[in-house]
């Protein structure tokens, strides 16, 4: 790796302070495109609702709003934990922060656990992406979404290690921010589609 | 900011490094230019040879040479290709990569790593491309629905190709976002950055904003073959007018992520080879961001004949006309920084002027279209085909030409032969009109695009067009012998061979691997031309 060695110069050129900007001024560049992703869905979901109410009214009526609360609970708290988690590396605490992590990590799992059995559920009814418009939607978008979460877990993860490692510290924590940011998102897109497909139908 | 190969104060060029390794793990954005500029060319030249071979089949009337299913299957990877993998990454990832930090006074781009790895994503939907080709799709390179949706050719693995690269775009167009806002030199204010900056600039936006919504609509189309969702499908209460929407609400602004670049090329030569200030500069500056503003309101005007409604038809059709508005105004601007100029016809300077009279007809010939009634008349025949390439060839590939030209001896630190440079020009130029002027002709006479065969009566101009084409294919040929053969066996090149007055100019050539040995202090804007006392070239 000698050659990648002699590179190095290329990947440190920056003073801290910069450094910290600009990553973040690129992620949040980078949700940015995330919203638009998703966007693409909130106007097909515009789109056809407006074209097919009854359908939406009808078929949102098979989907469990119980589990769908809960996963919106479990995933607004895992955000505060994970704001936390961030708080408490800024003021230099890496166990708190490691352990924030941690639970916003577990947070996510019991999301996707959650989702694992609504999926379920569906497909014992014989519901697949196919069977309609709306269903196609909810498949589309919560799947999407799912995508993310686990991202969104893979990342965390590497994260957290990283911070039982004394990686991160006081000056220096611009990853667990960056991850934090990214989290917020995964939980805002699902603050948006809990009322849309659950509730509004 | 010390650095122990700066302190050594040993010039030591970036090309100086051998081997695949240094290649494909390099972090320098110079290398990765050069990566990019390897891997769009190629790839330029493999559609080319696409192009005229559909050319050769309309020679005669009769689908004689290859059928006709052959033929939908060569113009869908002449238009992916060209589209995708050539013009969008194009002068934005290559040229872009190398001069952004240069201009702009830095060592590098703000995430060096993320850049390397934007590459490799371009690499791996490249090679998605080629297990595309095992079962090529025959939809065209914009994949409409309900088509797309039931052909059995692979479009899956085609437009997971082009997804793929969607992210390489996004992540590039991030990459330079925060460049130009975090790496400028002290003193390098948004006012005295070089227009290219602008240019790459307003493009990066373009990719942010519109790149995820094609990613979206390409893995919706996915879906639609995999999962059997119906949302363009109308058999299942989809629309497929629904697919055209969000594929224009990219590929319109898409056409000026490929176009805005060049634009930018044209505004740093100009100057430079009329020895005069550039004219009109914070109107060019900021035209580059309203061409990027309005290209999000005119996606619709790409379906006049879809059956949008009449409202919405000459809604679109004035916001249409709009576009023309900051491009005159760059037009102008150039034109008045030529007037009274010491011109100097380098080959740099032939293909912008070049791309000055081309690009004006390619424009002009876009307000035709835009406007409601005439579009009902040409939609979907050769006056559109011939009005694309006015603007993707006459305009974005000029500036190419014109690029590759013009920083050639700053890249590579070699000259090429300047006057087989101006023999190639003139096949180019010559070549290209022969090729694409009949085509406004046919189109108006009524002759449709993508087939394969046509009525008797259109054999000559048809016959003319594909003249055309062998000319400029022989002209591209001798530019890139000339260039090649520059690389191994031209003059070492000088520091500054133009006189420009721009940072890349200000070190040798080719740069050194880390391109300032002190960040440099800037206290004016690069376009100071005849004021200061000047050398002659």
């Amino acid at each position: 790796m000698a050659e990648a060695g002699a590179d190095q110069s290329h990947g440190h050129h920056m003073d801290p302070a910069t450094e910290y900007s600009s990553s973040k001024l690129g992620m949040w560049l980078f949700l940015g495109t995330e919203i638009l992703l998703f966007g693409g869905l909130f106007a097909a979901y515009a789109i056809f609702h407006a074209r097919y109410p009854e359908m939406f009214f009808e078929q949102h009526l098979e989907l469990n709003r119980t589990m769908g609360a809960i996963n919106t609970c479990v995933l607004i708290f895992s955000s505060l934990t994970m704001a936390m988690g961030v708080s408490a590396i800024k003021w230099g605490k890496q166990k708190t922060a490691a352990t924030f992590i941690l639970i916003t990590i577990v947070c996510g799992i019991i999301f996707g656990v959650v989702k694992y059995f609504e999926y379920s559920a569906k497909f014992e009814h014989h519901i697949y992406p196919d069977t309609s418009i709306f269903f196609s939607l909810y498949f589309l978008m919560t799947g999407l979404h799912m995508i993310h979460v686990f991202i969104g877990l893979a990342l965390l993860a590497v994260i957290f290690v990283l911070t039982l490692k004394g990686k991160f510290n006081a000056k220096y924590n611009t990853p667990i921010e960056l991850g934090g940011l990214y989290w917020h998102l995964v939980d805002l897109i699902w603050i948006y589609l809990f009322p849309l497909l659950y509730l509004v139908g | 900011m010390a650095n122990h190969s700066i302190a050594h104060n040993v010039y030591v060029p970036f090309l100086e490094k051998k081997g695949f390794l240094s290649w494909i793990l390099t972090t320098d954005h110079k290398r990765i230019g050069i990566l990019y500029l390897v891997s769009i060319s190629l790839f330029f030249l493999i559609a080319g040879f696409i192009a005229l071979l559909m050319r050769f089949e309309l020679l005669t009337p009769a689908s004689d040479f290859v059928d006709p299913h052959t033929y939908n299957v060569l113009f869908t990877l002449h238009g992916s290709i060209m589209v995708f993998f050539f013009i969008v990454p194009g002068l934005a990832a290559s040229f872009g990569n190398f001069l952004i930090p240069l201009m702009i006074g830095a060592r590098d781009v703000a995430f060096p790593k993320l850049n390397i790895a934007s590459y490799w994503i371009y690499l791996l939907g490249t090679a998605i491309l080629l297990f595309a080709l095992l079962k090529p799709a025959d939809t065209g390179w914009t994949f409409y629905t309900p088509y797309s949706a039931t052909t059995n050719t692979d479009v899956v693995l085609l437009t997971f190709g082009v997804f793929v690269l969607g992210f390489s775009s996004i992540l590039t167009g991030l990459n330079f976002i925060v460049t130009t806002h975090k790496m400028r030199a002290p003193g390098m204010t948004w006012h005295r950055l070089p227009l290219f900056i602008w240019a790459s600039y307003a493009t990066a936006v373009l990719q942010l904003l519109a790149t995820p919504v094609v990613g979206i609509t390409l893995l919706l189309l996915i879906t639609e073959r995999t999962l059997g969702v119906g949302f363009f499908d109308p058999a299942k209460g989809g629309d497929p007018i629904l697919f055209q929407n969000f594929f224009w609400f990219y590929s319109h602004p898409a056409v000026y992520i490929m176009i805005i670049p060049a634009m930018g090329v044209i505004s740093e030569i100009i100057p430079v080879f009329s020895r005069k200030p550039i004219f009109g500069y914070k109107a060019i500056a900021y035209s580059s961001l309203g061409i990027a503003f309005i290209s999000f309101l005119v996606w619709a005007h790409h379906m006049f004949t879809s059956g949008i409604s009449e409202t919405a038809a000459m809604i679109f059709s004035f916001l249409t006309f709009l576009v023309a508005i900051p491009t005159a105004i760059k037009v102008f601007n150039w034109t008045a920084t030529l007037y009274r100029g010491s011109i100097q016809l380098h080959s740099a300077m032939l293909y912008a002027l070049g791309f000055i009279f081309l690009f004006t007809i390619g424009g002009l010939t876009g307000v035709f279209l835009g406007a409601l009634a005439a579009d009902i008349h040409l939609h979907d025949t050769y006056f559109v085909v011939a009005h694309m390439h006015y603007v993707m060839i006459g305009g974005t590939v000029m500036g190419f030409f014109g690029a590759l030209h013009f920083w050639y001896p700053k890249w590579f630190g070699k000259m090429f032969n300047e006057t087989v440079a101006k023999i190639a020009w003139f096949f180019v130029f010559v070549g290209f009109n022969v090729t694409f002027f009949p085509q406004f002709f046919l189109g108006i006479q009524g002759m449709p695009r993508r087939y394969a065969s046509y009525p008797a009566e259109f054999e000559s101009l048809m016959a003319l067009s594909t003249y055309g084409s062998w000319i400029l294919a022989f002209g591209i040929l001798i530019m890139a012998v000339n260039l090649i053969s520059g690389l191994i066996s031209g003059e070492k090149a000088p520091e500054n061979p133009y006189n420009s007055l721009s940072l890349e100019w200000q070190m040798p050539s080719p740069p050194p691997h880390e391109n300032f040995e002190e960040i440099p202090q800037v206290t004016d804007w690069t376009y100071g031309y005849g004021k200061k006392k000047e050398l002659e070239v």
